[in-house]
């Protein structure tokens, strides 16, 4: 009897070992191609070889990539870790002030905020471009980082308010018995209890700023551009080498890649400990 | 208690006010395009004369400070640039040039920046255009570029420039960019060692292409490779040219040719029967890879501008006359459809000393044979040292000298941007439907929309 | 949560920066670009240094819903329609499909977590070249039967013209009543089985009069259009959306794993001692407890599917009209057409319709807060 159990056990082990196999193929097969094509010389770059790996590795491509999103990737970091930073700090007291100090009124104003993250970044491209250089912050990174921060207060804003509304009202009300006001309930008691949600927060705004372009080539001078846009000027020209796209990509692509990488498991447990569920 | 919450209501409520006054205020004001008081009617405007340049005054000042050069040259075309402003940086060492590139979006970024930027009011001391309507539908008739005879008289590129040229990129008003390139657009490309093996000749005509087509498929090879909807439009001017002649393609865009006449009846006529002989997945492929199917012996000819050259021997290292042939598209030797980037100055410029400085070197020859052999184009100048430049351009240029010269539709010497992008449309429409008598209609209504036809 | 009047006026004070920001950044440039919209701002002088705008009123809306030459702007519409549907159909259903299967618990599954997630990291524009590549008839995707020693596949992907499910625009207010019949229906039969008859009642009744007006009256409904007009679902979308679903669908797998993992272990046991098998355990008993957070991703992928302009621009160019979204018609209408009020006039349009997506979400909210 056990021993039916155990071979129909192992059946379905393998059936599922053999659909996880598939599905990760297909997953990687766009990387295959960027590193295939990344390590080619751009003479051997063509449709119709495109599968086919490449004869010796050019590692030359990365190396040229590299050069070249040199000053770009200084950028990028600043702006993403600054503008990650302050987004997630913000959207952590407003989720704490919507969540846990409800006046009247709160949840149309947290309704019309929610509003925001439907609005389609060229929109507002010119009027946003106005009102950068109206305050003198157009050019720079600033700027760009303060567009970034307003534009992602209802995305953060909505994860922190989920999550917080988990953390249980006795918590609090002990805490404002214990004389806790405003501001010492959010560092003793709200702020240690957050580290999931910022995970959340974190891996989500990094993704998003750090591969944003439009702003990024809009709203800054040279000196202050982020990295897809040095990846847009390697694609660029009347003919591109794809080697050097590719291979920049790849670059572009490691810093939030190691993120995923090396806080994946927080990033799930965070969603677990309730940051994106109601 | 009910003191306290009554107070913070009301603080929630001034707060909430001030949410919803600050896009009243805002709506009623626009920043730097100015909305309160209209400066007179639209015909006022485009009748202002705009801004001479003041040659002289400038001339006489030494350039230094900054100059700041926009354009979408990068990757391949970037060389070139760098090379020009080398140039100018050793000739005016106390200037330091920003090369301010926009990639990406077949130049629609570049445009999308552009626009952005002169309408914050922060214009770049000069931008690449593409020379003729697209420049002058756009920012001149916006008063916004400074007319340039003054400088032509004084260098002397009254004589230099084909007239051809000049009168497709200057208007009655005066002359509004300088031409740094020339490039070719009804180009035919083809290997002659596959012509050979497959026992056919460049066809002189579009009929010659129509007939030799079918016995290229049988043989399993693509007649024609295209690429993307602009490339479609590319070979649409080639055709156009062909059934019209030059003479009637100028009418055209000066509104005296009719859209829905049995002239462009025939046009279209026969594009559609020409693309019945191009590959199906047309609408993926870059023209790199149109051109890579000709090279790689899938195709046998392709229309495309002489940047194929540059492509082919640069990239693909392949040698004029022994490995690829041209010829110019079937029906329209003789004719030289032009287009040019080019440079201008911006009214309000930040920096005009350096900005003259600029545009007489781009115009010289020096600058001109120093750009254009690295960018794979020739020069506008006839005088320009053909020494420096390779099998294919030395014979674009002689064509250039002798040739008549009419305007890009896609690279902007013919029609303005509006036109240029509805175009865009109605080309789509065709290459769904095929349908002749739909493409006249669309096309004379958005040319009344653009203000080429009444 | 009742708390001092002090505190409360610093909670409101702590959020007014935000709101300040929002009410400008978000509702003073949307203020601005339905202003716009209604001017007659573009071609011609459109970049002068003080344009003439002139207020034309609803004139641009009119327009684009019913001019001859802005067959493109509709189509547009019809493919957001089945970009944002199928992208979260899509996404929802492989994350969760991959959710369950790594809830099994197999060897190494924290890799394969990462491998799931990973498209997530990279840029729209890099997935679009990258799949664009992959989707070129001529190479690609369309080789890989022939590794199976079948002959190539032949589907156009981008370039394909091919549409399915045509209809015509005229019919638009017949379909647009069908649609919300369906959907009356819908909600009707769910009230009826929560017990609501009352609520049941009226949803039927309205359904049932849209019902007999799609059948009987459907002739005596306006057209929408003056000339027939065919639009449909191109399949050309298909092979932009599918790059789509692969970048996001790791990210609803994330979510649903959490939640899978979140369901106690207790709850599993008992099912399973109930004699569920697993498949009715996932059925029954772990995705209903899930539809909160499905309300969630919904949200998060409505405006994910605004962002595809990148993706789109990258992989089928600015010009191809089968894949084209109004975000795309609006950045060239606005950039390259130097039309500023009928890009403004996009730009409205697509925000409603994106802003559409937060209905559920709120009705969810609101569900959820009369429980509490």
């Amino acid at each position: 009897m056990s021993e039916m159990k155990t071979s129909a056990v192992n059946y379905k082990r393998i059936v599922l070992y053999v659909i996880i196999a598939v599905l990760v193929i297909l997953y990687l097969i766009p990387i295959y191609m960027t590193l295939i094509t990344a390590l080619k010389p751009p003479a051997e770059i063509n449709l119709a070889t495109a599968w086919k790996l490449p004869t010796h590795a050019y590692w030359k491509s990365f190396s040229d990539a590299f050069k070249k999103l040199g000053p770009n990737f200084m950028n990028s970091v600043i702006l993403t870790v600054t503008g990650t930073f302050l987004s997630a700090f913000l959207g952590s007291v407003n989720g704490y002030v919507f969540s846990k100090w409800q006046f009247k009124g709160s949840e149309l104003v947290f309704t019309l905020m929610l509003f925001g993250m439907f609005i389609p970044y060229q929109i507002i491209l010119i009027p946003l471009f106005q009102t950068l250089r109206y305050l003198h912050l157009y050019g720079g990174l600033p700027g760009l980082i303060l567009a970034h921060v307003v534009y992602g207060l209802p995305i953060t804003t909505l994860i922190f308010r989920n999550f917080y509304v988990q953390i249980s009202r006795s918590i609090t009300e002990s805490a404002q018995i214990d004389g806790a006001n405003f501001f010492s309930l959010y560092a003793r008691i709200i702020a240690p209890l957050s580290i999931p949600g910022f995970v959340v927060v974190a891996i989500w705004q990094f993704t998003q700023i750090w591969n944003e372009f439009l702003w990024g080539i809009t709203l800054t001078r040279q000196a202050a551009q982020p990295i897809t846009v040095g990846l847009a000027q390697l694609a660029g020209g009347q003919a591109v080498n794809w080697n050097m796209p590719m291979a920049g990509s790849i670059i572009a692509a490691l810093p939030v890649l190691l993120l995923y990488i090396f806080l994946g498991q927080y990033f799930i447990r965070g969603l677990l400990a309730g940051s994106v569920k109601e | 208690m009910q003191s306290r919450s009554a107070f913070a209501k009301t603080v929630a409520l001034i707060a909430l006010a001030t949410l919803l006054a600050v896009p009243l205020a805002f709506a009623s004001g626009q920043g730097e395009a100015g909305g309160s008081g209209q400066q007179g009617s639209m015909q006022s405007q485009s009748q202002q004369k705009a801004p001479a340049v003041k040659v002289d005054e400038l001339s006489g000042q030494s350039p230094s400070g900054k100059l700041e050069i926009f354009s979408w040259w990068s990757g391949n075309e970037g060389p070139a640039l760098e090379a020009l402003i080398n140039l100018y940086e050793k000739t005016y060492p106390q200037v330091q040039v920003i090369n301010a590139t926009v990639t990406g979006g077949s130049g629609v970024n570049a445009k999308a920046v552009l626009k952005t930027r002169m309408l914050g009011g922060n214009p770049p001391d000069s931008f690449q255009v593409h020379a003729g309507q697209e420049l002058i539908g756009t920012w001149v008739k916006a008063n916004r570029m400074q007319d340039l005879t003054p400088l032509y008289q004084k260098e002397g590129w009254m004589d230099v420039f084909p007239k051809d040229l000049l009168n497709l990129i200057g208007t009655d008003n005066g002359i509004w960019s300088v031409p740094v390139t020339i490039h070719r657009s009804n180009v035919m490309w083809y290997i002659p060692a596959n012509l050979k093996k497959w026992g056919v000749t460049p066809p002189k005509s579009w009929d010659e292409f129509l007939q030799m087509a079918p016995k290229l498929q049988q043989q399993g090879i693509t007649p024609l490779a295209l690429g993307t909807n602009w490339t479609a439009i590319h070979l649409w001017e080639s055709v156009a040219v062909e059934a019209l002649g030059p003479d009637k393609w100028d009418a055209l865009w000066n509104g005296n040719l009719s859209w829905t006449g049995s002239e462009m009846n025939q046009v279209w006529t026969t594009f559609g029967k020409i693309l019945q002989y191009t590959n199906d997945d047309a609408a993926s492929l870059s023209w790199q890879q149109a051109t890579d199917m000709v090279v790689q012996g899938q195709a046998a000819f392709n229309v495309m501008g002489d940047w194929a050259a540059g492509y082919m021997t640069t990239t693909l290292n392949l040698k004029p006359n022994t490995d690829f042939g041209w010829e110019a598209s079937p029906g329209t030797s003789g004719v030289f459809i032009m287009l040019s980037d080019s440079f201008g100055m911006p009214v309000g410029v930040p920096h005009p000393v350096n900005t003259l400085a600029w545009l007489k070197l781009i115009g010289s020859k020096n600058g001109s044979d120093t750009f254009n052999p690295l960018k794979g184009s020739i020069s506008p100048r006839l005088d320009s040292d053909l020494s420096k430049y390779n099998a294919y351009s030395q014979s674009a240029a002689k064509d250039w000298k002798n040739d008549r010269i009419v305007g890009s539709l896609q690279h902007g010497v013919v029609a303005n941007e509006g036109f240029m992008n509805d175009f865009a449309s109605v080309m789509e429409m065709f290459l769904k439907s095929r349908d002749v008598n739909q493409a006249m209609n669309a096309t004379q209504a958005i040319a009344i929309q653009n203000g080429i036809s009444q | 949560m009742i708390g001092k009047g002090k505190d409360r006026l610093f909670a409101i004070l702590v959020l007014l920066p935000s709101l300040i920001l929002v009410g400008i950044f978000v509702y003073g440039f949307i203020g601005n670009t339905m202003y716009v919209s209604m001017t007659d701002w573009g071609k011609g002088a459109a970049l002068a240094f003080h344009p003439e705008k002139n207020f034309i009123g609803l004139g641009h809306y009119g327009d684009l819903f019913t001019g001859f030459l802005n067959s493109r702007f509709r189509q547009d519409l019809v493919n957001a329609v089945f970009y944002s549907l199928f992208l979260i159909i899509g996404a929802l259903g492989v994350g969760l499909f991959i959710a369950v299967l790594l809830d099994r618990d197999p060897g190494g599954k924290g890799t394969y977590r990462t491998i799931f997630l990973y498209p997530m990291s990279l840029s729209f524009i890099v997935t679009g070249t990258i799949w664009r590549w992959l989707e070129a008839p001529g190479g690609g995707l369309n080789a890989i039967p022939t590794l199976l020693g079948l002959p190539r596949a032949q589907f156009q992907w981008l370039s394909s013209r091919k549409t399915v499910l045509q209809f015509n625009w005229q019919d638009l207010f017949v379909i647009l009543i069908a649609i919300a019949v369906v959907v009356l229906a819908f909600l009707a039969v769910s009230a009826w089985v929560k017990e609501k008859k009352k609520e049941a009642k009226w949803l039927g009744g309205i359904a049932v009069i849209g019902l007999i007006w799609v059948l009987f009256f459907r002739d005596a409904t306006p057209n929408a259009l003056a000339s027939p007009e065919t639009h449909g679902l191109n399949l050309a979308t298909l092979g932009v959306t599918i790059a789509a679903i692969w970048q996001y669908s790791g990210y609803t797998m994330a979510l649903y794993l959490a939640g899978l993992t979140g369901v106690s272990a207790d709850l599993h046991d008992s099912a399973r001692i109930d004699g569920a098998t697993e498949f009715q355990y996932y059925m029954r008993v772990a995705i209903p407890l899930l539809k909160t957070t499905t309300l969630s991703a919904i949200i998060i992928l409505a405006h994910i599917s605004l962002k595809m302009f990148a993706l789109i621009f990258a992989m089928a160019g600015p010009d191809n009209a089968q894949t084209g979204h109004p975000s795309v018609l609006m950045y060239l209408t606005t950039f390259r057409a130097n039309d500023f009020a009928k890009g403004a006039a996009i730009a409205v349009v697509l925000f409603l319709l994106a802003a559409l997506f937060i209905i559920p979400y709120l009705v969810g909210a609101h569900k959820e807060r009369s429980y509490r």
